[in-house]
């Protein structure tokens, strides 16, 4: 049965990614802005502008141009980027490992945070540890991610001292670990190479704090309504009657329970984070995905922008169909209808 | 014979931002050992707010405002956190209506079962397991070890009520209090599930409080019965007796609006509703429904009378000899 | 109280060049990079622009780009969400892959993707946040057209010969104004975030002009010198319009729509 709500969620996505593709292929090629112009450059007469039209399919029918445009994608051609003069992909994979850091880190927080806060919010209702959370809530989907940030550099790093400057992912006097997820702070950890380990886990506090802060608030509102809805069912009332312990009532019965639609917006929540990634990896200038996106931006550069945002949806998609798979594992009455 | 269970006059209210609810108003009964126990009502006269509070399940905007609860010689009232923690499910047990939702939906049935087993009996994973299993079997429960390895969602509504049942007795206790166990089930499976609880009953030697609406139980299940309106108990009796001679018009307003095949005449609804509990009028909470009012009903509460040995009622018609039993007075013919 | 924050912003926004002290986008290099102080209360940035002046003005921005990307997010997701769950069948298919593939994308990351295609203008960052919103209301209504429709009084309506888009547009849509007032308000905050984060990295509206996340981007610079008044305004700016929003809108949803309520 598992087996077959996975394969028709799997069917699901097919449509979805192909909706995607259309989206950002029409933001690559349709919309004004002829890449054959920026290719061509700003001094090319028009004959030059024809010829690399022609040379760049664009003057064929627009279906043809998206079947091309497909099956590049496909293959793992994203383009070349004028800025690094290498292919987009190659770009991006390099700096995917460093957003990956940056992300997982943020939710580590998020969760360690959210949940916990939640869930006191929602047993100690109206408690001091409810009103102070609602304050957090509140102020952490108002603030703009990238002042909170910027708030943050200026009392740790400027004001305190306590932070390294803003400048990546490790202090310079130290030598990267030696590559194996490409997580610095994993890697250092594996290898052994404990000052890069104390480095990059210095450098990734701040970042960390900041985007991990701007997610935990979506995330505690829900954990604490569905905590307050599961505490008031029928099957908690029968676990207090029944004599069990506060503890195993709370944490084991209740928890349980609502920790499974957490599950969902934890896909919403990846969502929220990757937008936040491109402001906290331009704030801490961390060499992230966000932060290449947004250079190449600076250099009037598009295709690695689409490259970018057609890499991010397809990973998203990704993400909430996992989301829902793991759903389906951890709640029986989805697993055994 | 001394009594398992004694309530004294409580009273429970639920604060709300327009006064106070008052829920439970002064009521007293007591439940013998191994008998089974009829508390019925209309919905909303508080019946289940009397269950919670005898495990001290209520929760703020609820509160106990005055009362004792009796139970093996203890004041459940007064009783520290820790120590009612031993009471519930292992002294006191209960079950629920609605089944279903009563069983936590990511747990599989037996390892729900088998945990209360071990937190009130101390016994071993192993111990814990086979008890389980053996509960489950003496609940008319089939092929157990698969049911055991369900989960809520697999089972039927009775199936459910089995489990919830098993898991209440498993650990021995000496009271069970069912609130509406066949809500929501099939006739026959309803009637199967009262047969369990009245077998299990005699054969653990537990007594149990059974709540419910259904006049057509008490008289197949209950030995002794309370009836409430309103938050007040209206009349105590033997079941025969309270059958038979029923002595608060509210009893017998009751008992004609039963279907029964035995006799002539339709059933008859009573009139009006259960009145507010906000802020209610002082004087009996029947009156404005009741066919045999007289003026002082409205004015005082008619004290608890004694009739005959296991038979009190609050009523002040049923007391006045010349007034008694003459329904037709009233004018609701 | 937040009602009353709005209605403040949205009155300092009208009279923006009544209010501000200073001409927003005159240097005074007399008076550059100055703190806060009697003169300039919130300072003044690099070119002696005075920072209380440029925040005042921004204001007109980015409520102007919020609630235009609102209203026309709005008035699509009214057509395509009363479509879809009036008319149903194939209409709804249509539309509901639509909306699909739009929410499939990180709004931020689409709408990051949007105006980096149309080039960077007010105009375009309007359009894009506008596009990243629609499948909002588009849900909303179609989830309201759904459960109205079956109500008695569309059939009432039907019968006594009111024409479809009549029923639709005078009997429905009403009933579907609640909650979507709630969903406008909070979207507000959402897309005033937006904006400001869009421009905070470069995209859409560009310096000089003064927007609240550009002016924060330009103070980023000089936090190693320790000019923390450059970001820290706009930042708060910022903050308090998208907190005195999203308040309403919790407020409206207490108000108008019970069933969320404590959510």
């Amino acid at each position: 049965m598992l087996g077959w709500y996975v394969a028709k969620r799997i069917l699901l996505a097919i449509p979805t990614l192909f909706g995607v593709t259309v989206i950002t292929f029409a933001l690559t090629y349709l919309l004004p802005g002829n890449p054959a112009l920026v290719k061509a450059g700003p001094l090319a007469t028009p004959e030059h502008i024809r010829e690399m039209e022609r040379q760049m399919g664009l003057d064929q029918p627009v279906v043809v141009q998206y079947g091309r445009y497909v099956t590049g994608v496909l293959r793992g051609d994203l383009g070349e980027s004028s800025m690094t003069g290498r292919p987009v992909l190659q770009d991006l994979m390099q700096r995917v490992p460093a957003t990956l850091e940056l992300t997982l880190a943020s939710l580590v927080v998020a969760v360690l945070a959210g949940v916990p806060l939640g869930v006191i919010a929602a047993v100690r209702r109206d408690g001091i540890v409810d009103h102070v959370s609602r304050l957090l809530g509140v102020a952490g989907v108002a603030m703009p991610t990238f002042w909170t940030g910027l708030l943050a550099l200026y009392v740790f790093f400027y004001a305190l001292g306590v932070a390294p400057p803003p400048l990546g992912r490790l202090d310079n006097s130290v030598t990267p670990p030696m590559t194996i997820t490409g997580m610095y702070a994993f890697d250092a950890l594996l290898t052994g190479h404990w000052r890069a380990l104390g480095s990059a886990l210095h450098q990734l506090v701040l970042p960390a704090l900041t985007l991990g802060f701007s997610v935990m608030a979506p995330l505690m509102r829900m954990v604490r309504a569905t905590m307050l809805e599961v505490l008031e069912s029928d099957y908690i009332k029968a676990a207090w009657a029944a004599g069990l312990p506060r503890r195993t009532v709370i944490y084991g019965d209740a928890l349980r329970n609502c920790l499974i639609p957490v599950i969902t917006i934890l896909g919403v929540i990846f969502g929220f984070l990757m937008a936040g990634n491109v402001v906290v990896e331009v704030v801490f200038a961390w060499p992230g995905i966000g932060n290449y996106a947004v250079t190449s931006l600076m250099s009037k550069d598009s295709g690695p922008i689409q490259s970018f945002v057609l890499f991010v949806a397809v990973v998203y998609v990704l993400v909430n169909l996992a989301v829902d798979v793991v759903y389906g594992l951890v709640d029986p009455r989805i697993r055994l209808h | 014979m001394s009594d398992l269970l004694r309530i004294e006059n409580l009273t429970v209210h639920f604060d709300t931002d327009d006064g106070a609810v008052e829920a439970v108003d002064g009521a007293s009964f007591s439940i013998r050992p191994g008998e089974i126990f009829g508390l019925v009502g209309e919905s909303g006269s508080g019946k289940s707010v009397t269950a919670l509070t005898i495990l001290r399940l209520l929760r703020p905007p609820a509160r106990i405002v005055s009362g004792r609860i009796a139970f093996e010689g203890r004041d459940l009232l007064a009783l520290a956190a820790a120590d009612m923690r031993h009471v519930r499910g292992a002294r006191i047990s209960m079950v629920f209506q609605s089944p279903r939702t009563s069983l936590n939906p990511v747990l599989p049935v037996g390892a729900q079962l088998e945990r209360v087993i071990r937190l009130h009996a101390g016994a071993s994973a192993r111990e814990a397991r086979e008890r389980a299993l053996a509960m489950l079997r003496e609940c008319g429960i089939s092929e157990v070890e698969r049911r055991a390895a369900q989960y809520p969602h697999q089972l039927s509504g009775g199936m459910c009520q089995r489990v919830m049942i098993a898991m209440a007795l498993a650990t021995s206790p000496r009271l069970l209090l069912a609130d509406e166990p066949t809500t929501g089930l099939d006739v026959s499976i309803a009637a199967q599930i009262l047969d369990l609880l009245r077998d299990l009953g005699h054969r653990t030697g537990a007594s149990i409080l059974l709540i419910t609406h259904d006049l057509g139980v008490v008289a197949g299940l209950c030995d002794r019965v309370a009836v409430m309106h309103a938050g007040q108990i209206v009349e105590t009796a033997d079941v025969r007796r309270l059958f038979h001679a029923p002595a608060h018009p509210y009893t017998r307003a009751l008992l004609r609006s039963v279907p029964r095949v035995d006799r002539e005449f339709a059933m008859e609804p009573i009139p009006g509703a259960v009145p507010s509990l906000l802020a209610p009028p002082p004087g009996c909470r029947f009156a404005s429904r009741c066919p045999v009012v007289m003026p002082e009903c409205r004015i005082e509460r008619p004290a608890v009378t004694l009739l005959e040995v296991d038979h009190t009622v609050s009523c002040f018609a049923a007391v006045t000899p010349v007034r008694a039993g003459a329904p037709a007075e009233g004018g609701d013919g | 109280m937040a009602l009353g924050v709005v209605a403040l912003l949205i009155l300092v926004a009208l009279v923006a060049p009544w209010i501000a002290p200073y001409d927003p986008d005159a240097p005074d290099a007399e008076a550059a990079l100055q703190a806060p102080g009697w003169r300039h209360w919130l300072g003044t940035d690099l070119y002696g622009r005075d920072q209380l002046s440029r925040i005042i003005h921004a204001s007109r921005v980015d409520l102007l780009v919020a609630l235009s990307a609102t209203a026309i997010a709005l008035s699509a997701g009214i057509v395509f969400g009363s479509l879809s769950g009036y008319r149903g069948g194939w209409t709804d298919q249509l539309v509901m892959r639509a909306v699909d593939t739009v929410q499939a994308f990180p709004s931020f990351i689409l709408a990051m993707g949007i105006t980096a295609a149309l080039g960077n203008s007010t105009a375009n960052v309007v359009v894009a946040i506008a596009i990243t919103h629609v499948p909002i209301y588009t849900r909303l209504i179609r989830g309201e057209m759904l459960r109205l429709r079956e109500m008695e009084y569309a059939e009432a309506a039907r019968t006594v010969g009111n024409r479809e888009r009549r029923v639709v547009f005078y009997h429905l849509l009403p009933n579907c104004f609640p909650p979507v007032i709630v969903q406008a308000t909070l979207a507000m905050g959402f897309a005033i975030l937006t904006v400001a984060a869009l421009s905070f990295i470069g995209l859409g509206i560009q310096p000089p002009a003064s927007e609240w996340g550009a002016m924060t981007a330009e103070g980023s610079g000089y936090i190693v010198s320790g000019e923390w008044w450059i970001f820290l305004f706009p930042g708060l700016a910022i903050m308090v319009t998208v907190l005195a929003f999203n308040l309403v809108g919790d407020a409206l949803r207490d108000i108008l729509d019970p069933r969320m309520r404590g959510v």
